[in-house]
């Protein structure tokens, strides 16, 4: 068991994922993001915060995925989460998908797949805090905290404040 | 979560019930959007095995079962070969051979859906629709989700609701699923009913009971009307439908002295005129309409969490 990341490295990656956000969409007219429950929701909500003492308000949503996962009849079902629209909707917006950790690629599949049943965004886009790699679909982050290799073995955890105990990113061997 | 089978409201754990409803919520939700199909149940099959006539339950479990894309087959005694004289078990040995995920049951005999869960006719998940004069828990999850949308919706449970039920309780299987259900979830109930409509043992529930429907409307937050049973009566259970209607029914005089963020309830289907006028049917605290689309949802809640994903305890 090994710390990837401190508080202090996560509040830095935030900060520049959300530079980089705005610097690739050009501000935040058109821009909406959306957290993927549980962790990924809490990173929206602070990068919208952050581009929101920058540059002005962003709208926020949240996307459950779970009725779109494809490994639904392998394991035993779980309890929804809510799904929050963010307000205006996404239609035709430039979509900011957020997550925690990118490994296997399937859960932004069935994100994308949610996302279909809400409407036609313009454009859809990846942040991740972390990408461990093994992916096993073709997909990739457009923005990404930090690039850990990691073994298949392995797992990476992440902990936020919100939801846990402190900021911290560990790798569990 | 729930497993199994789900034949009895008493089965589920207040917490169980909590998650269904929050659950269904989700689902109603997303089936409010632009596209009302979710891919979660594709290629499994559900059999709607009625053996009694149903309007609003078999259509809601069609309606939810087709929205989580599932498969449907309707099946219906009449027409089928029941009336030809078929055993329960024959019927389910059938459906097993042709491979249902599972079978929503609805029959006359009480215990019929436990009969189909605990013999080995069939290895389907038994949903039970109603049976007989037993239990019909689906009904009481759309009431219970129904009563927190209107009266409590953020709060927990429905801690200090009063709840009167009124009418054909011998009969009724909607209120014992509904008794079960609801006190588990903190509601007061309190059962109005003629002697002769109430079963025997009754006081051993955790109800009140009354005679004066008069008394008791302007205390509760919830009045559920229950319909007259005509089809399992027998004898006479009263003298006239008339003085039935005067002294149990829900006409506008009654529905004046409700408080004034009661809501009027009934399972359906109405016998307008003799237990509910039709000026209260269609009053504006009336929510019938909200639990038949109530239904759909918590149906659709129901069938997730026994078909959406592997049994419990069979994870990798």
């Amino acid at each position: 068991m090994g710390v990837l990341l401190s508080g202090a490295d996560i509040d830095r990656a935030i900060k520049r994922i959300s530079h980089e956000i705005l610097e690739h969409n050009q501000g935040i007219p058109n821009l909406v993001l959306m957290g993927i429950p549980t962790r990924g929701a809490y990173l929206a909500d602070r990068i919208a915060a952050f581009i929101g003492a920058i540059e002005g308000a962003v709208a926020v949503g949240v996307l459950d995925i779970t009725l779109h996962r494809d490994d639904l009849r392998l394991r035993p079902p779980k309890p929804l989460l809510p799904t929050k629209l963010p307000p205006g909707g996404i239609e035709g917006k430039d979509l900011v998908l957020v997550d925690d950790v990118l490994f296997s690629g399937r859960t932004i599949r069935a994100a994308l797949d949610a996302i279909g049943e809400l409407g036609r965004p313009k454009s859809v886009q990846l942040a991740v805090l972390v990408d461990r790699g093994h992916r096993q679909l073709p997909i990739r982050a457009d923005y990404v905290g930090k690039n850990i290799p990691t073994s298949i073995n392995e797992s990476v955890k992440v902990h936020l404040s919100e939801y846990d105990k402190e900021d911290l990113v560990e790798l569990i061997k | 979560m729930i497993s199994g089978h789900l034949l009895s409201a008493a089965d589920l754990s207040k917490e169980q019930a909590l998650n269904l409803l929050a659950t269904a919520k989700e689902l109603a939700q997303i089936t409010d959007g632009p596209n009302k199909k979710l891919p979660t149940l594709r290629g499994k099959t559900i059999v709607n095995l009625f053996f009694e006539d149903s309007t609003r339950t078999r259509i809601s479990f069609e309606t939810a079962a087709k929205r989580l894309s599932a498969d449907v087959i309707n099946f219906s005694a009449k027409g089928s070969s029941v009336s030809k004289g078929e055993s329960l078990k024959d019927t389910a040995q059938t459906l097993q051979a042709m491979g249902a995920d599972a079978v929503v049951i609805r029959h006359g005999s009480s215990g019929a859906a436990k009969r189909l869960a605990d013999t080995q006719w069939i290895q389907a998940a038994v949903i039970n629709a109603g049976d007989g004069t037993h239990e019909h828990p689906t009904q009481a999850l759309l009431d219970a989700f129904t009563i927190k949308q209107h009266l409590r919706p953020d709060s927990k449970d429905l801690s200090g609701i009063k709840v009167l039920i009124v009418g054909d309780i011998l009969h009724s299987r909607v209120a014992r699923s509904n008794i079960l259900l609801l006190t588990k979830l903190g509601a007061e109930i309190t059962l109005v009913a003629p002697p002769t409509l109430l079963p025997v043992g009754v006081s051993d529930w955790s109800v009140k009971l009354s005679y004066d429907f008069d008394k008791e409307i302007s205390k509760c937050d919830v009045v559920m009307m229950l319909r007259i049973q005509l089809e399992r009566m027998a004898d006479s259970f009263f003298p006239s439908a008339q003085e039935y209607s005067r002294r149990y029914g829900l006409n506008s005089a009654r529905l004046s002295k409700l408080a004034k963020n009661a809501i009027v309830m009934h399972p359906g289907p109405m016998n307008r005129g003799l237990e509910i006028s039709a000026e209260s049917a269609d009053d504006l605290k009336s929510v019938i309409i909200d639990q038949v689309k109530n239904g759909v949802a918590v149906r659709m809640a129901v069938l997730y969490e026994l078909l959406g994903g592997a049994p419990l305890g069979d994870s990798k």
